[in-house]
This record gives C-alpha cells, structure tokens and sequence, in this order.
C-alpha cells in the first residue's frame, strides 16, 4: 500500500504554515502525528498534493494549567497525556481516554490536536472535550480566535476550522473541587475505534448532588454527541439507581448509531445506555474520592 | 514527485540521502538501507511488527514518511547488539524462548526497550498493556508476557553489572 505522490512541506512557524494553507487550499492537508492520515493516505481514501508537517514548529507541545484552564499544546502526544501529572491528578476522564487511543507506539506519535481536528466521530477525545466542555484555539491569517467545542463538529468529518486554520491548543476549563470524571469505551481489541464509548464529567456538592455534569458519546451517530438530556435530567439532583437508569435511556435515545462490523444499532445503543451509567457512577466515586 | 535529502541517526550512524516524499520509513529501512531486522507485518499500524524507536520512543514505522524522521536519532533492532555482544533483551527472549515464528521478535524488542525504559518494574497487567500494540500471530503470548518480569529482572541486573 504505497500512498499516492505529494508535495511535502515542513514550516517552521504557524503563519508559515498558513501561508501555505492559503497557497494550495483544499489540496493541502495538515500532517501533525499522521496517524489518521498516512494509513488514510496508504489506502488511497486521502489524495492531498501538499502535506504540510507542522511537527517542525515549535511551542506546540505543551500541557499547562494556568488561569483556571489546562492548556494543552495541539501536537502534545497521547503518551505524553498518560505521563503528565496534572492530568493524571486532576483530570480522570482525559487520562482514562488517551489510555484508550490505540496502542502504546500509535500513542507516542498521535497528537491529541490531530486527534480532534480529522473530525472523526469515532475519535475518542471529542466526546472527551464534550464532556469536559473544552474550547480549541484556531490560528488563521486574521490571527486567532477560540472555538467552543460545541460549534467544532457541524457535521461528519467536518470541522469548524476554515481552509487557512490550523487548530493550536486545546483548553479546558480546571474542574472545581469534587470533581470526577470516566471514559468508558467497548472496543473489539486494542487499536480499534469504539462500538461505543461513553465520557463524563462532573462535580458534587457537599451532600452529593450533581452540580454540573458534561456527557459525551463516541462514534455513534454521524458527528460526536452532547447527550445533553441526560445532562438536565441529572443536573442538581442526586441519583438513585432509577434516575441512573433514566439518564442511560435518554443518552441512548440522543445516540444515533448505524449497524456496522462492530455490531448493530439495537446493540450499540444498548452500549450506549449501560456505558452511561457506569461512567456516571464511576464519575461519582472519583468525586467523592477527591474531596 | 518530490525528492527530499533526509538525514538521519541510524543506530549511532548518520546516513544522509534523496528520498521520495511518500516514501515510508520502513521501506527505507529494509530498501535503501538492507535493514531487513525491521519487519513488515500488517501494513496498517497494527501489528507492531515494524516498531522501531524514534527519539527513544517506540513509533510504527509503517506509518511514519522518512522525510518526518529527519533530524531524528531511530534505532533498529540492528542497533541493539553492541561491540558484537547480543542486547540484554535480545539474549533473554533467546534464552526463554520468548517467541515462535520470530516474526514479531524485533518489534516486541524495540516495544520492550521503551516499556523497560520507563517502567523498570512492571507488573503483568502493565507488560500485556505495554506489548498491546504488537501482536504475535503464533499467539505466542504466554512465552512472550510470563517470563517477562523475570527477564526485566534479569536485564536489569546485567545493565547494572
């Protein structure tokens, strides 16, 4: 599987490399840690005449907190996400999802950017970022501008980002104190997208209510989705077992899954359901845990 | 098609040379070098066959063009022996027969090396996460993950001698 010819080009700075975004336009793509677009690449399914490597430029690599936001650098590696204190500390759900991407050597060059700009709903950090209600930093020729996670996704494999962005940090807002948060994905084997993965995040108060809760569901409908009536449904209250099972069905009916080699759609929102149940009460005990 | 030189850190040996854009970094390897200890399995980012370390990181070198290697040190399983004695690694999988076919060998070394690197002591869970993106289709895995911590300790005691 030999990918088709292309011109390669390897920019030092940001406005270098939307400099030649705007020159070559829709021919050109965006090569960050190339492990959604090489094998797309190799199977002839992407054909870009110019690929623009953006590992060259420097100051894209980072995992900051500061001013109430983790900051993460668009070419930070998966690896680089399990290794991080503060992520592993303070940010449950971001460190169970980048355990799930792929594999240990896959996780070493995958960039955490790359992996939300593809705009694959079978990605696992967009319903993380959902859930997380995370904002990304698009950086064009007017200079740049913050997108809300909620706008980046308008469509399947379609971002909010214009021909002539480039996507450059991640941010999250720091979660309040009692804050838990789970990624709970059903893969065939490791490596493989999810039939179905559920994310959550959320803080309690001090007799356990819910205070905020984001809910993120990945790879089941055509673009990654806020399960946001299971979010209101939960929102200030305490649940019991039935009111957990009341927000699995609805996050399940918010899922618009299509029967594939993972497996049905009955099946998959059946996962849907069970998914978001248990990473709500998982997301409940690291709460606990953390105060 | 575009040609670009590469330079490149080669198991300790910069080797400098005209590269097509689309070439791979495991053709390179086994083609333009006649390293032919990197092996190709899948072709897709799966097996692991074809790891290598790039930067001292276990990378699949499948899926990696050459012109991204460039300026970057890579180490082969070639690299591993050194002044004609086997690595550590290389000798406890001999010794403990930690394979069948063989074809996955190289890459769970190099895999290996990075997982060791960082994680001096792991325990079983952590060594089959680890190994998780190399696979043996000899479905050797018993051979490969129970004597592993054995071999760690065993390596370890040998680096340290």
């Amino acid at each position: 599987m030999i990918p088709p010819s292309f011109e390669y080009l390897a920019p030092k700075t940001i406005p270098d490399a939307v400099a030649l975004l705007q020159k070559h336009g829709d021919e050109a793509k965006i090569l960050a840690g190339g492990h959604s677009l090489i094998p797309a690449m190799r199977l002839r399914l992407a054909e870009p005449g110019y690929l623009i490597d953006i590992s060259n430029i420097g100051g894209l690599d980072y995992i900051q907190e500061e001013s109430g936001q983790l900051r993460i650098g668009a070419m930070t590696c998966e690896a680089a996400l399990e290794e991080s204190e503060i992520v592993q500390r303070k940010f449950p759900l971001l460190l169970d999802t980048a355990k799930m991407i792929a594999d240990p050597s896959v996780r070493n060059m995958a960039t955490v950017g790359g992996n939300l700009a593809h705009g694959d709903p079978a990605n696992d950090h967009p319903a993380t970022m959902l859930a997380l209600r995370a904002s990304v930093v698009a950086e064009g020729p007017n200079g740049t501008r913050e997108i809300k996670i909620d706008d980046f996704f308008p469509d399947f494999f379609t971002t909010a980002l214009s021909e002539d962005e480039i996507l450059t940090e991640i941010r999250i807002p720091t979660p309040p104190s009692a804050s838990g948060g789970a990624y709970l994905k059903i893969e065939r084997k490791v490596g493989d997208y999810a039939a179905a993965a559920v994310a959550c995040q959320l803080n309690i108060d001090s007799i356990g209510s819910i205070e905020n809760i984001g809910l993120g569901l990945t790879n089941v409908g055509s673009t990654p989705i806020r399960a946001s009536s299971a979010e209101e449904l939960l929102k200030g209250k305490k649940p019991d077992e039935n009111m957990l099972a009341e927000a699995g069905r609805l996050a399940a009916a918010d899922s618009e899954p299509m029967e594939d080699l993972r497996g049905s759609a009955e099946y998959k929102i059946a996962l849907v359901n069970e998914l978001t149940q248990r990473a709500i009460k998982l997301s409940i005990q690291r709460a606990e845990g953390s105060r | 098609m575009s040609k670009h030189i590469v330079s490149i850190d080669i198991n300790g040996k910069t080797v400098n040379k005209e590269v097509d854009s689309r070439m791979l970094l495991v053709h390179f390897i086994r083609e333009e070098l006649q390293m032919t200890g990197t092996h190709i399995g899948c072709d897709t980012s799966s097996c692991g066959a074809c790891t290598i370390l790039m930067d001292g990181r276990s990378v699949k070198s499948c899926t990696l063009y050459t012109v991204q290697a460039s300026g970057k040190s890579v180490k082969t399983i070639e690299g591993m022996e050194e002044g004609g004695a086997l690595h550590p690694l290389q000798e406890g999988f001999h010794e403990e027969h930690g394979l069948q076919c063989g074809f996955c060998t190289p890459g769970m070394i190099m895999r290996a090396a990075e997982l060791l690197e960082k994680n001096p002591n792991p325990s079983e869970e952590e060594i089959r996460w680890g190994i998780s993106g190399n696979l043996c289709r000899c479905t050797g895995y018993v051979n490969i993950v129970k004597p592993f911590s054995m071999l760690l300790k065993k390596c370890k005691r040998r680096l340290h001698e």
